[in-house]
């Protein structure tokens, strides 16, 4: 396993191949849970940890199942994974389970969940699949909690509100309050608002792409030195 | 700057966006007279301070967008887009609400689709849905009309209304469209006795608005700015479905068309929003299906929804649907045959 190896796979996982902003793939739970941060943290650390286990299983198991078969025998891996993250949370982070509600089973649907296991993990070894379910899963993470926060400030002009949900008493008072509002500004902690968010989010993110590839460019057109004749004989490229 | 968003031929007018804008805020002036005349100053600072705001958002987008500034101001359609949206708040409204509603229907309406003429959804309306959505108290709080036994307040009261909302002791008074929606057990002929925010046909102050739009857009269809086809169909559309469901004034009746056409905003959405011809249907036939299928969404919306009125829904729906209609309703080429859609 090489190190560019590595490399290729958190490019991928965070950037090139970001799975909420590339792929548009999970928009479901991306949408209706980002209200606020801690909403968005706490999905985005589930759906991680399902993915780090899920793609770990599958690719433990990929030579014994048959292709056939493989399909279902994927989704009982994540759907038990699932199912332990649930139990997990309700056991510690109550109200934030509640909060969640539908949205946490809701993780076993996932596509970028079962995208990874069927396509990266049923074909190479654990640890490789490990890292990418990690990358993939910060990957999806980092964008939710964007989206969470950029909600939470612009809808309520505060941050980091009710973090105690998640981290217990310690966070009781993170919340960071940047403007007050007697009115919540409404259209951004409702679903149209994740929807104009992430358009916002993805047409960043193809704005700094653009930029890139326009200094590697820029890079790449030296002058040319020397002779300046021009070739008139011979294929034109 | 010349926008053609025709279909061939390609016949260049005598007008250019410029004067195209100038004419349309010109023909606002009687609708907006009366505004003032029967809710006080709160519609002129509305239209004041928001230009001030559009222009300078403008600015920025276009210095941002290294577009020329200079060149691009001078065809007036920021403020159109202000006074558009500042003529659908209700007057009086802070100058955030202004703000906020500015920044949507510039920004995120407009320049980030590409600026005039490239934007899918009428900017105005996307500004007063965003503020409707996201601030449903402001936005139906109206002023009480001229007539009604509330004083009107002065100039500077609607400035302090404006700018320091806090200080200002805002009195409110339930639309006519409001009035009928919440209404059960009054027939119509009972509740328009009881209540003087009625008026006469549409709501005190409110049907004289209209009309002073609808002289406004009579003008505009005069001077050829846009064709009859979509005020026309949106008119048509609600009359006909608002007398089909029309039941002489019971206590579960919605309104008589006269109500329908008169009252809220359908008069000033038919000829100033509506007839936008960069988010509208291109061909004529397009636009008169076009109006027609905003007119029914306005009734509908206006009996069956949660909002009084609807032309802002509905024009953006429309918006949605417009580059569907003209799919199905390209006129003929000169010289060729009818196409079967494909």
């Amino acid at each position: 396993m090489s190190d560019t190896r590595y490399r290729d796979l958190s490019v991928n996982g965070l950037w090139k191949n970001n799975p909420a902003l590339v792929q548009l793939l999970g928009l479901c739970p991306l949408l209706a849970v980002t209200g606020t941060v801690v909403n968005s943290l706490g999905l985005a650390l589930a759906t991680l940890l399902v993915l780090v286990c899920s793609n770990t299983a599958v690719s433990i198991i990929r030579n014994i199942v048959s292709d056939a078969v493989r399909l279902p025998a994927f989704v009982m891996i994540i759907a038990s994974a699932v199912t332990c993250i649930e139990l997990l949370m309700q056991a510690f982070t109550y109200e934030l389970y509640q909060i969640l509600g539908i949205f946490l089973p809701l993780i076993t649907t996932n596509c970028v969940i079962l995208g990874r296991a069927d396509g990266y993990a049923s074909k190479n070894p654990v640890a490789p699949a490990l890292f990418d379910g990690v990358m993939m899963g910060l990957g999806f993470g980092v964008v939710l909690v964007m989206l969470g926060g950029m909600r939470e400030l612009v809808g309520t002009g505060a941050l980091f509100a009710n973090m105690d949900l998640l981290f217990g008493p310690v966070a009781a008072d993170w919340k960071v309050v940047f403007f007050d509002t007697s009115q919540p500004f409404l259209l951004a902690i409702l679903p149209p608002g994740a929807f104009i968010f992430t358009g916002l989010l993805i047409a960043l993110k193809n704005l700094i792409d653009r930029q890139l590839a326009k200094r590697r460019l820029a890079l790449r057109e030296q002058p040319v030195r020397g002779s300046k004749r021009v070739r008139v004989t011979g294929a034109v490229s | 700057m010349a926008l053609l968003r025709v279909t061939s031929p390609h016949a260049h007018g005598a007008q250019d966006t410029t004067q195209v804008m100038q004419s349309v805020l010109l023909a606002t002036l009687p609708g907006v007279a009366v505004m003032t005349w029967f809710f006080g100053p709160g519609t002129l600072v509305n239209i004041l301070f928001g230009s001030m705001v559009a222009v300078a958002m403008e600015t920025v987008a276009l210095a941002l967008r290294r577009r020329p500034i200079l060149r691009t101001l001078d065809d007036h359609s920021a403020v159109v887009t202000a006074s558009l949206l500042c003529i659908s708040l209700p007057p009086y409204s802070p100058w955030w609400l202004i703000v906020i509603g500015m920044g949507s229907a510039i920004w995120l309406a407009k320049h980030f689709y590409g600026g005039l003429g490239y934007n899918p959804f009428n900017p105005a309306m996307v500004g007063y849905v965003v503020l409707l959505i996201s601030f449903p108290v402001q936005m139906t709080s109206w002023a009480p009309p001229r007539g009604t036994g509330a004083e009107l307040p002065s100039f500077l009261e609607a400035l302090r209304a404006c700018f320091a909302p806090q200080t200002y002791d805002a009195v409110t008074m339930a639309t006519a469209l409001d009035v009928v929606k919440q209404n059960s057990g009054l027939t119509l002929e009972a509740l328009w006795r009881e209540s003087p925010q009625l008026g006469r046909w549409a709501g005190a102050g409110w049907e004289w608005v209209s009309l002073a739009f609808l002289a406004g857009g009579l003008w505009m269809l005069k001077k050829r700015l846009f064709t009859w086809h979509a005020p026309v169909g949106m008119l048509l559309s609600i009359t006909l479905l608002s007398a089909l469901f029309y039941d002489e004034g019971s206590s579960a009746s919605k309104g008589s068309p006269l109500f329908h056409l008169l009252g809220g905003a359908t008069l000033f959405g038919a000829f100033f929003i509506i007839t936008d011809p960069v988010s509208s249907a291109v061909s004529n036939r397009g636009r008169l299906v076009y109006g027609a299928l905003i007119g029914a969404l306005v009734y509908i919306i206006r009996v069956a929804g949660n909002y009084p009125d609807a032309v802002a829904f509905a024009v953006l729906i429309m918006n949605f649907a417009a580059p569907f209609i003209d799919h199905y309703t390209q006129p003929r080429t000169y010289g060729h045959r009818v196409r079967p859609p494909t």
